[in-house]
């Protein structure tokens, strides 16, 4: 009996050791281009080949210094931090004032309405977007902030509204039945009790459109021609351009754009991963 | 009384339907008008050419084809290579082991960068300026000199290498989804299956793949979905289309619309052939898995 319980837990512990073995040797593949990033913009132009060492023996942090004094890419830094903080702060209301009313108010129309934003999901963006560069031109919205905030206010829609009626749809509506006889006007019920309780789905709401406009790259692209307006992404891509030769500080200019958004994943993994698990099951 | 409140809940979602009909549904309805003229969009002379754009995507425009052909090696891989890859890695943090949590945080840094950072990081490190080539390096240390290859410069393998790149994005999504699929199937079917006498590969095959089929085929339906349609990937390693070795749709529909001489109406027949493809492809695969139940 006691050989038996040895070869089961011997058994037990090789298949867990090779379980292990598969799990970090893929950690290690997600992670060492990460870490050459940042490390390789530490360095200097004729040690970055030379010295492939994960660990850097100087910090040249003035690369950084100047990929933010660079013309374009410091601006485009400030940019994409005003365009990712608008238009989900503007989502953030417009979605949850719509989710909020498809779950709780009626009137004519609802469903058909629902419906559309359900079935505009289904869209993919490659069979509109030659359109809504030609309607952004023809409403002089096309290479401004707003018309790009705009665009961006719309893609994020229909997911986030999604994500807040069936939130809506679970809870119970009794507080919010307290509060509208306590005369409560339905604005004030929304505000005051509606959005406090969804406080975990405005999370989710937030970061996923967060990171879907940091890392936003076709609409940018077709939306901006003048410099000055360009948001990070589709700088680094003009950077590369320029300094095709200057590694440092290339991957100075990768880490900038990509740091913000693993610090704040790290950060907020708990609401990703839940969004994502209770999306697709949902789904 | 009663129209003032159906006016007053009409305010909630006046935002919503305005933004959203003006910026999406209207320039998706508004394309199906220019996809019969030949407009360079500036002019005011668009020529009605009726359904000509359609007949050259299908039948002259071999440059287009090719693109649909590479996006779809690309999503081949990713749809065995990654999907299998991810089904694994979800299989094995399904089980009793430690550190589960900090694999399913690591596993979903990729999939929050974005293409263009992917696409410029990857590209330095396998690029060869100056022999820097670290894939290179690693198979001349290990021991394969002769597998030393400009992976990058060579039309033969940039499409694979730029694939491989594309599951190394991708496959975390797949790992998530597979992974909270693995945890809704009751353990006491696998305690059952075992009492049984079933071994490790019978329980998958007899249990847990027929369990996750609707969960493979949504993850199948995301892939092909995200695979097809991706380009910024391309841009940030390859910066084109390499003399078409790397085009795909999208950067053909671009550059239909960039070139010297724009043609916008045949642009909006790309993109409108190329989202009815993709929506026809998850709409076959919606169904194929509506039959296998």
């Amino acid at each position: 009996m006691a050989r038996r319980a040895f070869y089961y837990n011997s058994k037990k512990f090789l298949i867990n050791t090779l379980v292990h073995v598969f799990l970090i040797s893929v950690v290690i593949t997600c992670l060492y281009p990460l870490l050459w990033m940042i490390v390789s913009s530490l360095k200097t132009q004729d040690l970055i080949f030379k010295d492939i060492s994960l660990i850097p023996h100087q910090f040249h942090f003035e690369n950084y210094v100047h990929a933010l004094r660079e013309e374009g890419f410091g601006r485009s830094l400030f940019n994409s931090v005003i365009y990712t903080s608008v238009s989900v702060f503007s989502i953030l209301i417009i979605a949850s004032l719509a989710g909020y009313a498809f779950s709780r108010l009626r009137f004519p129309g609802r469903n058909v309405l629902f419906f559309m934003f359900m079935v505009a999901m289904m869209i993919p963006i490659p069979a509109s977007f030659v359109p809504l560069y030609l309607l952004l031109n023809k409403l002089h919205l096309r290479d401004t902030p707003i018309g790009y905030i705009l665009c961006m206010i719309s893609v994020g829609l229909s997911v986030s509204i999604f994500l807040l009626k069936t939130f809506f749809d679970r809870i119970p509506r009794e507080m919010e039945d307290a509060a509208r006889i306590d005369g409560c006007s339905k604005m004030g019920t929304w505000w005051y009790v509606a959005l406090p309780l969804a406080k975990p789905v405005l999370a989710v709401v937030i970061i996923f459109n967060a990171l879907n406009i940091w890392n936003e790259y076709i609409l940018a692209l077709i939306v901006f021609d003048s410099r000055k307006f360009m948001p990070l992404q589709v700088a680094l891509q003009m950077f590369q351009g320029e300094y095709v030769t200057n590694y440092p500080l290339l991957m100075a200019g990768l880490t900038i754009a990509a740091l913000p958004i693993i610090i704040v994943y790290l950060l907020m993994q708990k609401y990703i991963i839940k969004g994502i698990t209770s999306g697709a099951v949902v789904g | 009384m009663k129209l003032k409140d159906a006016l007053e809940n009409y305010v909630f979602v006046l935002p919503a339907v305005a933004i959203f009909t003006v910026f999406y549904i209207i320039p998706f309805i508004w394309g199906f008008q220019w996809v019969l003229f030949e407009w360079d969009g500036i002019s005011f002379t668009k020529i009605f050419v009726g359904l000509a754009n359609f007949k050259e995507i299908f039948t002259q425009d071999s440059n287009w084809w090719q693109s649909i052909g590479n996006a779809g090696y690309i999503t081949l891989i990713a749809l065995t290579f990654q999907n299998i890859l991810a089904f694994m890695l979800a299989w094995a943090c399904d089980r009793e082991i430690r550190m589960k949590n900090f694999y399913r945080v690591i596993f979903f840094i990729p999939p929050v960068l974005s293409e263009i950072v992917v696409g410029m990081v990857w590209r330095f490190i396998i690029n060869d300026v100056e022999g820097a080539n670290i894939i290179n390096r690693l198979l001349a240390t290990v021991g394969f000199p002769n597998l030393m290859h400009n992976w990058l410069s060579d039309p033969k393998t940039v499409l694979t290498t730029v694939s491989l790149v594309h599951c190394w994005k991708g496959f975390g999504w797949g790992f998530l989804i597979f992974l909270a699929g693995l945890q809704t199937i009751p353990h006491q079917l696998y305690e059952s299956a075992r009492v049984d006498g079933a071994n490790a590969w019978q329980t998958l095959r007899k249990i847990t793949i027929p369990l996750m089929m609707p969960v493979m085929v949504l993850v199948a339906i995301l892939t092909v979905l995200g695979s097809m349609q991706s380009f910024a990937l391309i841009l940030g390693m390859v910066g084109g289309e390499f003399a078409g070795h790397t085009s795909v749709p999208v950067l053909r529909i671009l550059a239909s619309m960039r070139s010297s001489s724009p043609r916008f109406g045949y642009a909006c027949a790309q993109g409108l052939s190329f989202g009815m493809i993709l929506v026809i492809i998850s709409f076959i695969q919606y169904r194929f898995s509506k039959k296998g139940q």
